[in-house]
């Protein structure tokens, strides 16, 4: 067998904490060739990103612990050499991108700086090092590099930060780059670019990726093989193709399964008097349009899913249908009344018939209330809808109703996990029994498999219930399973309206069939398929 | 300098003028200044011929008008202790405070972000345990105590230092000395906490990615970033002593604004009050705008 | 979680002694924070018991034992530390003028604490008008010279204790008041607190049921270290004589009486000096250790020993 660019061997590690320990990893193994992709597919709390931690020595000691194995670069075992000799890897030999490069970038330096100084640490003289940082930043799309070079970080959007700091990790030429969840927090068509930039520059230096991920979607676009972890092991490893065709450890299948996308396509066909009616809705906030003439009608039980990128207004719709912020201007009938001209009295009623559920449960309960005091706090607000003695025996139900168990109504918010969480925030919507639900969203924040549970579950509220909902999402295959009508929107003004047959099957809009083309489909081969040619221009190896 | 700079300069400048007009206020709804500046046993006569002569008997609106003119020109009347302009007086002590409150300062935030980043890297380590009690320690240490304490040990029983005066460089260490060790034990503190937290934050990982020496990750990285915070800290102190270390000048016999405050008080020499407290006002307004210029000058975000 | 099937009453019950065990845990895992702790409840029994015990002795004046050196006992345990000019027993009077010490600055923290945090409640979630003109009052204050103020107010009115209470309070409102509303700023921006927006709960239940106890632990940790704060300034303007008057006695003046016997008899002002020191010290150290303890991302720390005890 030849030998590997990098090899990891049996390695375990542990975290100590509060009186237990912690299994991040136990003995996994896999290796990285030259020129290839290999992808680490987990969840979250998989240990999926502890090996890299491992191999960039970032792991604190204490609480971490590595307690067996070994990483093999270049014939020498990392985790045996001195803190100089690794520092002398990391950044020349093997460089690291980050998720969320707002954070991980240094807000009080110019990127200029930061790319430059990865350079002068190994050894470059300063005026080879700005060369080459401006080539750099050239080649990663950064518009205008003189002049961004001595722009700080805040003033790039995501999608250039993530190019920034792939320049960073390019600097030095290195063999390897591990690539830590990079376009988890970026938009669909930015994603698909900042994915292309990686194949693109991978095919040029020929370096081995190393790339850690959550998303099947970004395994089948490009990863060459993948290794799939749940709960510190591994638990399959293969080509994307294999493993999603062929997988064989039931982890994998129950992964592949949740993977939204693939369901009926709902046929709505509700008429009548609309339950919510908006027109012509406009805010701004100061010199920027958030909202510029939005209008659509909803049915009674109906359910809306309002995709977008970030920025697109999506959330200000929300936050203005819930008087959370007030429009500019526009109507929004509720039954017939003007919501957005209702008095504080008239309001206070119409709360009970509009509920919200937020994207992120850990915040959107209060962390020093218990479950049953969370729930019940509906009727303390509004006590005309249940007597006090019922309340007890009504959180019992909604917990049961919602898949919790009546016995969690004494614990708090942390003892339970995201999802469980979101089935909270749920039933406490559920408590002032509503008609209309709005979801801001609601399971983006979530596991996959947990995701499809939630989506699941407010499916079966809608059959059981007949509430209608508002779905806000940029995750589109999710919406494709859920939603009766989509509407599509970009810079604050609505692109197109229409069921989610039409907007999935005959988008109308360039920018509706653009969003579905930048999507990422878990199938290796559709994904394959689907691939831009364009996007895939093989250059010289540099 | 940003849109946020300039609020925080137009609203500190409001409250200098809020400042003034409260003085004026105060000085009148406490009582009749005529019988606050005259000694208690004036007879009537004194009084009406003093209230003459200072326009007392005016409308109130008139006489505010007076003194904001008189303000604004920097004239107060004259000390009746030393029978001169009341702010020389206050302009020669302030002169003597802002000296000390330099020196002061610049040793306190030299010594406490040096050791400060120190103490954070290794968290628990040795030093930080040591550095930390150390802190505390002078954190919670009455000035006029330590001020005693070291009079009794370095002057009384050593005869090292002279006990008070200004005469030479001797005279300052003992003040400096007493009023260094609060601020230093308050800033090092924070300066530990915020370096704690830049150290979790996530550009150190991406600098530990790099290859970063350990140095360059404390003194580059995270120290500009941990600065803001700290220079907070630093400016409360600052302005704390630039009002006058009280305490500490009255023990010394240091003959700055604090002192002269408090002997002015106990005289009834109302112009060098009023003098006094305009000028170390406008003191600290400086001081607050150079506070917001580090501020924008650490921090790019700020500058827009 | 055996506790489910029990009625829900003892269950909160069961709970609440756990936390207050799990409290005490914390505390005496650190080890500095315990000490702290048990100094000032001694602190503070000699507070409320001190004058009635020993008033008569405080006061007792006895020319023969006239600036008594410290570690004698033949004259009896309370001139262990010595006794001062006229002969009193320095034991005794550090007791007796804890009573005072500890009320003046109880009473300025929780005047404060309470004004400054309800100021600081309705400028973080009222119109920013009504905040604009309540951060403009701090600032005024703040821009004025603390002890100065003090100064001119206590000479005009007379240093009695309940004005010295006024004055020390009113300089520490701001520092509350700005406190509670960065936090409430912050906190009204929360997810939580929007959602009960979304029900419809009124600005009220809002900021008292919701937003409130999530300041509360950052207060309670500044009123701590403010405690120490305003020992420190009461103890300055005792010194300078314009705080509590003879035969009042508080620490602070204690230190201000014994300056002028430096030379001869240092014990005078350096054992009240060394009381306010290790109070004030373990004011900061217990300060210290609830920022900790009250941080649940951070109390982990502390609960690595209290689970084997618990």
């Amino acid at each position: 067998m030849a030998e590997h660019l990098l090899e990891v061997r049996n390695l375990s590690v542990q975290f100590h904490t509060a009186g237990s320990t912690v299994h991040a990893v136990r003995n996994i193994s896999w290796h990285l060739d030259r020129g290839e992709t290999l992808a680490i597919l987990g969840e979250s709390g998989s240990g999926k990103s502890v090996s890299a931690s491992a191999i960039m020595n970032l792991i604190d000691m204490p609480p971490g612990e590595i307690t067996s194995g070994e990483v093999i670069f270049a014939g020498r075992d990392l985790l045996a050499m001195s803190d100089d000799e690794r520092r002398a890897i990391n950044g020349k030999r093997i460089a690291m991108i980050f998720q969320d490069p707002l954070s991980h970038l240094n807000p009080v330096f110019t990127v200029g700086w930061q790319i430059i100084e990865v350079m002068r640490i190994h050894g470059v003289s300063a005026d080879a090092a700005r060369a080459r940082a401006l080539d750099l930043l050239t080649r990663v799309g950064i518009p205008a590099p003189e002049t961004a070079m001595r722009k700080y970080p805040h003033q790039f959007s995501g999608g250039q930060r993530q190019r920034l700091m792939i320049a960073m990790a390019l600097a030095l030429k290195p063999d390897i780059v591990i690539a830590d969840e990079p376009t988890t927090a970026l938009d669909v068509t930015v994603q698909a670019e900042v994915l292309a930039l990686l194949g693109e520059l991978q095919k040029e230096t020929g370096l081995g990726l190393l790339l850690i991920t959550h998303d099947l979607g970004v395994v089948a676009d490009i990863a060459d093989r993948v290794v799939v972890m749940n709960a510190g092991e591994i638990v399959e490893t293969g080509t994307p193709d294999e493993v999603y065709h062929n997988p064989k450890h039931p982890y994998t299948r129950k992964l592949i399964s949740a993977a939204p996308g693939r369901g009926e396509m709902h046929e709505p066909n509700a008429t009548g008097e609309p339950l919510l009616k908006v027109e012509n809705l406009c805010k701004s906030y100061g010199s920027f349009t958030a909202l510029n003439g939005v209008s659509f009608t909803l049915q009674p039980g109906e359910t809306m899913a309002v995709v977008g990128e970030s920025g697109s207004g999506k959330s200000t719709l929300a936050r203005a249908l819930l008087r959370l912020d007030e429009a500019d201007s526009g109507h929004a009938y509720w039954k017939g009344r003007d919501l957005l001209k209702m008095p504080a009295k008239e309001l206070y009623q119409l709360r009970r018939q509009l509920q919200m559920v937020f994207q992120d449960p850990t915040q959107s309960l209060n962390p020093r209330m218990t479950v049953y005091q969370l729930i019940s706090e509906a009727w303390v607000i509004h006590p005309e809808i249940l007597p006090k003695a019922q309340w007890r025996a009504r959180v019992e139900e909604l917990l049961t109703q919602v898949g919790l168990s009546p016995v969690h109504a004494e614990r708090y918010p942390h003892q339970f996990s995201g999802g469980q969480r979101q089935r909270i925030a749920i039933a406490r919507a559920l408590a002032l029994r509503p008609d209309l639900i709005v979801c801001d969203e609601a399971v983006s924040a979530l596991d996959v498999s947990i995701q499809a549970q939630v989506i699941a579950l407010l499916d079966k509220l809608r059959r059981e219930l007949g509430i209608a909902f508002i779905f806000i999402a940029h995750d589109l295959p999710v919406v494709r399973d859920f939603a009766d009508h989509v509407m599509v929107m970009q810079a604050g003004e609505c692109v197109e309206v229409g069921t989610v047959r039409q907007i999935f099957e005959n988008p109308q809009r360039d920018y509706t069939r653009r969003l579905l083309d930048a999507g990422l489909d878990p199938d290796p081969r559709v994904q394959a398929a689907r691939r831009m040619p364009s996007a895939r221009v093989g250059a010289e190896v540099g | 300098m940003g849109k946020k700079m300039m609020r925080r300069i137009v609203s500190s400048f409001f409250s200098l003028v809020a400042l003034v007009v409260m003085v004026f206020f105060l000085s009148r709804l406490t009582g009749d200044p005529a019988a606050l500046f005259l000694p208690i046993d004036a007879t009537q006569e004194m009084l009406d011929q003093f209230r003459e002569l200072h326009g007392l008997n005016d409308p109130l609106i008139q006489q505010f008008g007076r003194y904001v003119w008189d303000v604004l020109h920097l004239d107060f009347g004259d000390s009746i202790r030393k029978a001169r302009p009341a702010i020389e007086v206050v302009l020669e002590s302030f002169t003597w405070t802002l000296q000390l409150a330099l020196i002061t300062i610049a040793l306190v935030t030299a010594l406490a972000i040096t050791i400060g980043s120190i103490a954070a890297f290794r968290p628990g380590g040795l030093f930080d345990r040591f550095v930390s009690l150390v802190s505390l320690v002078g954190a919670s240490a009455p000035d006029f105590w330590i001020a005693i304490v070291g009079i009794v040990i370095f002057s009384i029983t050593f005869g090292w230092v002279p006990t008070s005066g200004t005469g030479t460089v001797w005279h300052w260490i003992l003040p400096v000395a007493v009023l260094f060790i609060r601020p230093f034990g308050l800033i090092l503190q924070v300066v530990r906490g915020s370096m704690l937290t830049a150290f979790g934050s996530a550009y150190v990982k991406t600098a530990r990615a790099k290859g970063v020496g350990n140095r360059s990750i404390i003194f580059v990285h995270t120290l500009r970033n941990a600065m803001l915070p700290v220079i907070t800290v630093i400016g409360d102190q600052a302005a704390a002593m630039l009002n006058g270390a009280v305490v500490v000048e009255t023990i010394f016999g240091f003959p700055g604004v604090g002192k002269l405050m408090i002997d002015s008080i106990l005289q009834r020499d109302f112009n060098v009050i009023l003098a006094a407290i305009m000028v170390t006002a406008l003191a600290i307004f400086v001081m607050n705008l150079l506070i917001d210029i580090a501020y924008a000058l650490l921090d790019p975000r700020l500058r827009t | 979680m055996t506790m489910s099937s029990t009625l829900p009453s003892t269950q909160i019950s069961t709970k609440q002694r756990g936390k207050a065990h799990v409290l005490l845990g914390m505390l005496w895992r650190d080890k500095f924070a315990f000490f702290a702790a048990i100094f000032l409840i001694i602190a503070v029994l000699c507070a409320l018991f001190g004058p009635i015990l020993l008033r008569e002795a405080a006061v007792a004046q006895n020319l023969r034992a006239r600036n008594l050196a410290p570690f004698t006992v033949d004259r009896g345990w309370l001139f262990l530390l010595g006794a001062d000019a006229l002969g009193r027993p320095l034991l005794a009077r550090i007791v007796v003028a804890a009573q005072n010490t500890l009320m003046i600055a109880a009473g300025a923290v929780v005047c404060s604490g309470v004004v400054g945090a309800l100021l600081g409640l309705v400028a973080g979630y009222a119109s920013e008008r009504v905040s604009n003109v309540i951060m403009r009052l701090a600032d005024v204050i703040m821009s004025f010279p603390s002890l100065l103020l003090a100064v001119i107010v206590l000479y005009m009115l007379a240093p009695s204790v309940g004005n010295i209470v006024i004055v020390l309070a009113v300089t520490r409102i701001p520092v509350y008041l700005r406190t509670t509303r960065a936090e409430v700023l912050e906190i009204r921006q929360r997810m939580f607190v929007q959602a009960a927006k979304v029900m419809g709960a009124s600005s009220l239940r809002i900021v008292f049921r919701h937003i409130l106890p999530m300041v509360v632990p950052t207060l309670v940790t500044i009123a701590t270290l403010d405690f120490a704060f305003v020992m420190l300034a009461e103890s300055s303007l005792s010194f300078l004589g314009i705080g509590i008057q003879p035969p009042e006695v508080t620490w602070g003046l204690m230190v201000a009486q014994g300056k002028q016997y430096l030379t001869n008899a240092w014990w005078l002002a350096f054992w009240p000096g060394l009381a306010i020191i290790l109070t004030t010290l373990s004011l900061n150290l217990l300060s210290n250790w609830m920022r900790v303890a009250l941080d649940p991302a951070q109390r982990w720390r502390l609960e690595i020993g209290g689970r084997k005890n618990g």
